[in-house]
């Protein structure tokens, strides 16, 4: 059984810590912008090899930055039960009468919120600069593909957290694990441009999807069709998350 | 109904035998101490009791639940004060008390009404909006104290909740602890290294050591029952004055073997310590057959059994033999480091 209570306040936690750790809002959207501006502004006006005529780079990468943003901010806060492990709160948590899949839901949900509130934040930045926001419905798909990677890499987060002893690890994993993941997806270029040993291993990667879907939905201009991008990415978050779920469950608290 | 009932309690890491078939009871009511020295399975024992981590064997009832079994009765029914800071640091200190709430399942209505109490009983009313990364020590001990009480657990587990705390504040914990003691039903089950505080606080102790329980009684009883007064010696000589002594003291006085002790020290002046019934008649003696073998006495100090001496008498070492202020001292660090 679900405890709602206790996922509420665990998602209030989470949110309240994020919002009152001004260097965590801040560098969580200074390196998307970062990517935007200069990569947007040093392609401009160049035709995107492998993509139908009429999209701009800029067009082309946003929708990649946004995933971006989702991935780094997600992974951390699946690798943040490390940091509660390190700071006993962890153990605070799962000495209370709560199951473990509430705990985990919690977690879901106040990362879910950060990647949504970073998420807007981009957009709303992309908007003054020119880029044409579309309406509710889009606004709403683009919503649910968010959700859908910050799913996916909370859980990622949460199975390398479980494996983890301490917090020494964490950035051989950014390095090794989500720069990867994220060069992968195509968010930069299209992945049709890469050879194909290397193409493999995009399709293998949840974030190509996510962003596909994503590129669908703002620039109509993806491989797949958005539908089809979000039932290759449930599927990916299902079994990650599930994966994630029953690690962390084993994995030990003290 | 007794509290906890613990029987063959058992936790192994690997070849490491943490708790060794331990087997204890606490009634109702009852303040509990665990006394023993650095890694004699005190944090492990109650790590199991609090469903934090499974034994490897034996059997354990907490609060009328089986442990392993009901583990969520269990949890709903203790509250505890781990060894280490548990607290999240970027919350305030009614933030920390309200999320606590809400894990516990308290009603939206009552738990305003019961944080205001509990920061009036710790006396944290005019900090409580602070963030408690921003509290001292003390503070923050006396916050997981009044959080562990805040769902009204049955039991209550506190391992060393004085650790590195100021004697002021350390006295100030231990009247909340006497306090919640008068209040009724809570059991407590406390551990420490600060003999006075099990003393003080422990309706019963168990000395543990090696993961073994090898004492368990009443404070007054265990003292009772080392007998007669502690003759403790400074001295200076060689091993072998000291081996002569010795020799003599068990052949003239009869102590038992157990209860002559010597201990090496760093500044040269080692410790002779002999429990023996009349300690006060023995003194003259004692002296001239050191005098006899060519051992110095620096000085010397009789009293009558103290905690300390139990613990000595049943454990081989002094519990601050080990470190247990420099290990405080690192630990402290450690934690001032996290920050
Ligand atoms: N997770 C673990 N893995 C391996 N060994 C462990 C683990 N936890 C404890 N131990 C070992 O078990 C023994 C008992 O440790 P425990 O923490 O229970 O001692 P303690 O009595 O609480 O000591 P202290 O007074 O230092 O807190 C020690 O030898 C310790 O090294
Ligand atoms: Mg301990």
């Amino acid at each position: 059984m679900i405890n709602l209570t206790a996922v509420y306040v665990l998602w209030l936690r989470e949110t309240k810590r994020f919002l009152r750790s001004k260097s965590r809002v801040v560098g969580s959207l200074a390196m998307p912008l970062m990517f935007l501006l200069f990569l947007g502004l040093g392609f401009r006006g160049m035709a995107v090899p492998g993509v139908s005529g009429g999209t701009g780079y800029l067009d082309f990468l946003l929708p990649g930055i946004l995933g971006m943003s989702v991935i780094f901010t997600s992974m951390i806060a699946g690798i943040s039960v490390l940091w509660d492990r390190e700071f006993g709160f962890l153990k605070e948590i799962m000495v209370a009468p709560v199951d473990r899949t509430s705990i985990i839901l919690g977690r879901i949900a106040g990362g879910c919120t950060t990647a949504i509130i970073q998420a807007a934040s981009i957009m709303v930045i992309a908007a003054f600069t020119g880029f044409h926001l579309g309406g509710v419905l889009s606004i709403i798909y683009e919503s649910a593909f968010i959700i859908a990677i910050a799913v996916a890499f909370i859980g990622l987060g949460l199975i390398f957290a479980s494996q983890m002893s301490d917090i020494q690890g964490f950035n051989l994993i950014i390095n090794l694990v989500i720069f990867p993941l994220f060069f992968l997806s195509g968010a930069l270029f299209p992945i049709s441009n890469l050879p194909g040993w290397l193409r493999v291993f995009s399709y293998l990667d949840p974030l190509t999807y996510g962003i596909d879907g994503l590129r669908g939905v703002m620039t109509n201009s993806s491989m797949m069709a958005a539908g089809a991008d979000m039932l290759v990415l449930i599927a990916f978050a299902a079994v990650i998350v599930v994966t994630g779920a029953y690690l962390f469950e084993k994995s030990n608290v003290v | 109904m007794r509290a906890i009932n613990v029987s063959g309690l058992t936790k192994r890491f690997g070849r490491v035998t943490a708790v060794n078939r331990i087997s204890f009871y606490v009634e109702e009511g009852e303040v509990f101490g665990l006394l023993g020295p650095n890694g004699a399975g005190k944090t492990t024992t109650i790590n199991m009791l609090a469903t934090l981590i499974n034994p490897t064997s034996g059997h354990a009832e907490v609060a009328g639940a089986v442990i392993g079994r009901d583990n969520y009765k269990v949890r709903k029914r203790i509250g505890i004060v781990f060894q280490d800071p548990t607290l999240d640091n970027k919350l305030t200190g009614r933030e920390n008390l309200h999320l606590h709430a809400m894990l516990y399942g308290l009603k939206r209505g009552i738990i305003k009404e019961r944080i205001r109490k509990v920061l009036k009983l710790i006396e944290l009313e005019g900090k409580a909006d602070m963030l408690v990364g921003n509290y001292s020590g003390g503070m923050k001990r006396r916050l997981e104290i009044a959080r562990g009480l805040m769902h009204k657990p049955r039991v209550l587990f506190l391992d060393e909740p004085t650790l590195g705390l100021d004697a002021q504040t350390r006295r100030r914990i231990w009247e909340y602890i006497k306090s919640l003691k008068q209040e009724g039903m809570l059991s407590v089950i406390l551990t420490t290294h600060y003999m006075e505080e099990a003393d003080y606080l422990a309706d019963r102790v168990a000395i543990i050591d090696n993961g073994k329980i090898v004492a368990i009684d009443t404070p007054a009883n265990l003292k009772k029952s080392l007998g007669g007064d502690i003759i403790q010696l400074y001295i200076r000589g060689s091993e072998k004055s000291y081996r002569g002594l010795i020799h003599k003291i068990n052949d003239r006085i009869k102590v038992k073997k157990t209860d002559l002790r010597l201990a090496r020290t760093q500044t040269g002046e080692d410790e002779l310590l002999i429990t023996v019934e009349g300690g006060n008649d023995k003194v003259p003696l004692i002296i001239s057959m050191a005098e006899r073998e060519g051992v110095r006495v620096v000085s010397l100090d009789i009293h009558t059994p103290s905690l300390e001496d139990v613990f000595l008498h049943f454990t081989g070492r002094n519990i601050r033999e080990d470190g247990a202020d420099g290990y405080e001292r690192n630990r402290e660090f450690i934690k001032r480091m996290r920050r």
